[in-house]
């Protein structure tokens, strides 16, 4: 026993001799982080363990995915249905996707929060951003290479968009399209940005990144009044890690691992249990029974599109993103010394509780989705309707055919585009509705022309009847 | 590394006056030869690029006979792209609404919503296209009824040859 392990230390020490890894390692492992950099500290290398997870399980289910337009539907049914492990493979990447852009997000919180992207780690932030971009490119294209019928869609919406830029609009789509149209170039273009072209950029970059997280050392935890000031932060650095730092390995690393082996476990049982997002129809474009979304993580930006004016989209289309990612890309530059305390940079906090907010009433507003027509509304009974024969009766059978239900209320049944009229009788007159139905407005069609003076009739007749209980 | 040169710049020697201009000659060998390799670029941009300058073929497809469609109704019609990879299997179809609208008169509308190119579908009753997406509501004549759409559901060339209707399988309506 003794023996073994003697033998074993010796070609322990062979092997590390030979290789210099804990030569190359060890200060990268002992070097000094400040002792109060606890659990706000651990979403960095949670980013970094998603990443893992993806290059894992993306990698694997690569032994199995044919990117080719034809087949590439098949294949991921034979991966979902047949293949063993197949659909936790598919779990894992989807809900490590999930864990990485949500990590990647706190992450960057923290960091503004803490100003810790200030003097002198300016690069760090930017390098970070760029990561960010890259994972939200890998998230629309890792979209897209489920190839299902939302997947062929969401190519075409984002060829539309491109095909707003001016000038190289067309190119642009041209180039998003593989071509004139969604065929045979076009997965097999996004397979190779999705599986070589952005990982290498993450690979790169995440190497750049972790290289300046140990040139420049982890930001201690911001304390009100102790500024940045280039002229002495690094030697006042220096002198506090040799005063008070911890070696990263173990005294601050556990709770990286900690925290980075129980996300992997809530991923993991995601995959198992909850499984991945299910396929949908076949990638078919002559199929128009279609309700393209896109995945949470883009559904908020999606939802946009649906708020704003029409007048405006174009420049929000192009100028959203691009305003955006200069602006969190030059953050260090416009401000890079003085407080890193959140509580003395109220402006900081408002602009994240801002980003936070508009996110998440977005994405419940995408998540409802009630700009879109109900294409299945549950039809209206005699029993709503309260009559079976008579002009109220007809009324709500034109209701119905004219598509009105689709996007009105009667009573809980009907589509939530436009206004409930489950009591429009106590709040319009006859001549109201009428010409309301007639002349139409923003986000209703005018009906003049499409129905005849007898349907009108009938129509105002079952709406008028729409009262409130008290009002009978 | 930066041992290795500390280590040159001391080093003594017999050449070592004529040295740094020797040096400074193998450095633009190298940065020419190596840009030189740039050229390599040439194919890996073009190949990416080429989709963009290929011209698609003007192409005919039959999508029926006149008697399949009723004068008045608007029908999904598919038709296969104009220049199909092998490879591409259903992903070359496209959709198309097909209106009849004469006797000898049809008018074909692209599927795409003119908002973001969502399949917009035909409520036969209340003669209206709808947009799933973004709500876009269209009349009968492809013009805009409602919601965010700018302009109308583009048309594609339809034609009768003889008894058969053929539409233009042109591209993606963009912008």
């Amino acid at each position: 026993m003794m023996g073994a392990r003697t033998w074993a230390a010796r070609v322990g020490r062979w092997i590390d001799d030979r290789l210099g890894v804990s030569k190359a390692l060890g200060p990268l492992m002992k070097h000094h982080v400040p002792a109060d950099a606890k659990w706000w500290y651990v979403f960095g290398s949670a980013t970094l363990a998603a990443f893992t997870i993806q290059v894992l399980s993306g990698v694997t289910l690569a032994f199995s995915y044919v990117p080719s337009a034809a087949e590439a539907y098949e294949t991921l049914q034979f991966i979902s249905h047949d293949a063993t492990f197949g659909r936790v493979l598919r779990g894992l990447h989807y809900y490590g996707a999930s864990a990485m852009v949500l990590m990647v997000g706190v992450h960057m919180a923290q960091t503004f929060l803490f100003g810790a992207y200030k003097y002198p780690r300016e690069m760090n932030w930017m390098t970070g951003v760029l990561l960010l971009a890259f994972t939200m490119l890998m998230g629309f294209t890792g979209q897209l290479l489920r190839w299902d019928q939302t997947a062929v869609w969401s190519v075409v919406i984002a060829a539309e968009q491109a095909g707003r830029v001016p000038l190289v609009g067309h190119a642009l789509a041209h180039f998003v399209l593989g071509g004139d149209t969604v065929g045979g170039a076009t997965l097999s273009r996004f397979f190779a940005i999705h599986v070589f072209l952005v990982p290498a950029c993450i690979f790169l970059f995440v190497g750049i990144h972790l290289y300046l997280v140990l040139h420049n050392g982890i930001s201690e935890p911001p304390v009100p009044g102790a500024t940045v000031d280039p002229a002495t932060y690094r030697a006042a650095y220096e002198a506090r890690m040799k005063r008070s730092g911890r070696p990263f390995w173990p005294d601050a690393m556990w709770r990286d691992v900690v925290f980075c082996v129980a996300m992997i476990a809530v991923i993991a049982a995601l995959a198992a249990t909850v499984g991945p997002p299910a396929l949908g129809k076949p990638p078919n474009p002559a199929i128009v029974d279609a309700y393209p979304q896109p995945d949470w993580y883009l559904l908020w930006y999606y939802a946009a599109f649906a708020l704003m004016p029409p007048k405006i989209e174009n420049y929000v289309i192009i100028g959203g993103p691009l305003v955006a990612g200069t602006v969190l890309f030059i953050v260090p530059l416009i401000s890079n010394r003085g407080e890193r305390s959140p509580r003395r940079r109220p402006w900081a906090v408002a602009a994240v509780i801002f980003c936070v907010m508009m996110v998440g009433s977005l994405w419940l507003e995408g998540a409802r989705a009630p700009w879109s027509p109900n294409f299945k509304p549950e039809p209206l009974t005699a029993d709503i309707v309260g009559a079976t024969v008579g002009p109220v009766a007809e009324g709500a059978r034109v209701f119905q055919e004219k598509a009105c239900l689709n996007c009105h209320l009667i009573d809980g049944h009907g589509g939530r585009r436009g206004p409930d009229l489950s009591h429009i009788g106590s709040l319009l007159t006859g001549d109201d509705i009428t010409i309301r139905i007639i002349n139409g407005g923003t986000n209703m069609p005018a009906f003049a022309g499409n129905m005849s003076p007898e349907q009108l009739a009938d129509l105002v007749a079952f709406l008028r009847s729409r009262r409130t209980a008290g009002a009978q | 590394m930066t041992r290795d040169d500390e280590g040159l710049e001391t080093e003594p020697g017999p050449g070592a006056p004529v040295l740094p201009e020797r040096r400074r000659f193998l450095a633009r060998v190298c940065v020419g030869l190596g840009a030189g390799c740039g050229g390599l670029a040439v194919p890996v941009v073009g190949f990416t690029l080429a989709p963009l300058l290929q011209q698609a073929p003007v192409v005919w497809r039959a999508v029926g006979k006149v008697t399949d469609f009723k004068v008045g109704e608007t029908t999904n019609v598919t038709l296969v792209d104009a220049s199909p990879l092998p490879w591409a299997g259903m992903t070359a179809n496209t959709a198309a609404w097909l209106r009849r609208t004469g006797e000898n008169e049809f008018v074909a509308f692209a599927v795409n919503c003119a908002h973001l190119g969502c399949p917009v579908r035909w409520m036969p009753t209340a003669n209206l296209f709808m947009c799933p997406c973004h709500g876009g509501v269209y009349y009968q004549d492809g013009s805009v009824a409602a919601g965010p759409p700018q302009h109308g559901l583009t048309r594609y060339p339809v034609r009768v040859q003889g008894d058969e209707v053929q539409v233009r399988a042109d591209p993606v309506p963009i912008g």
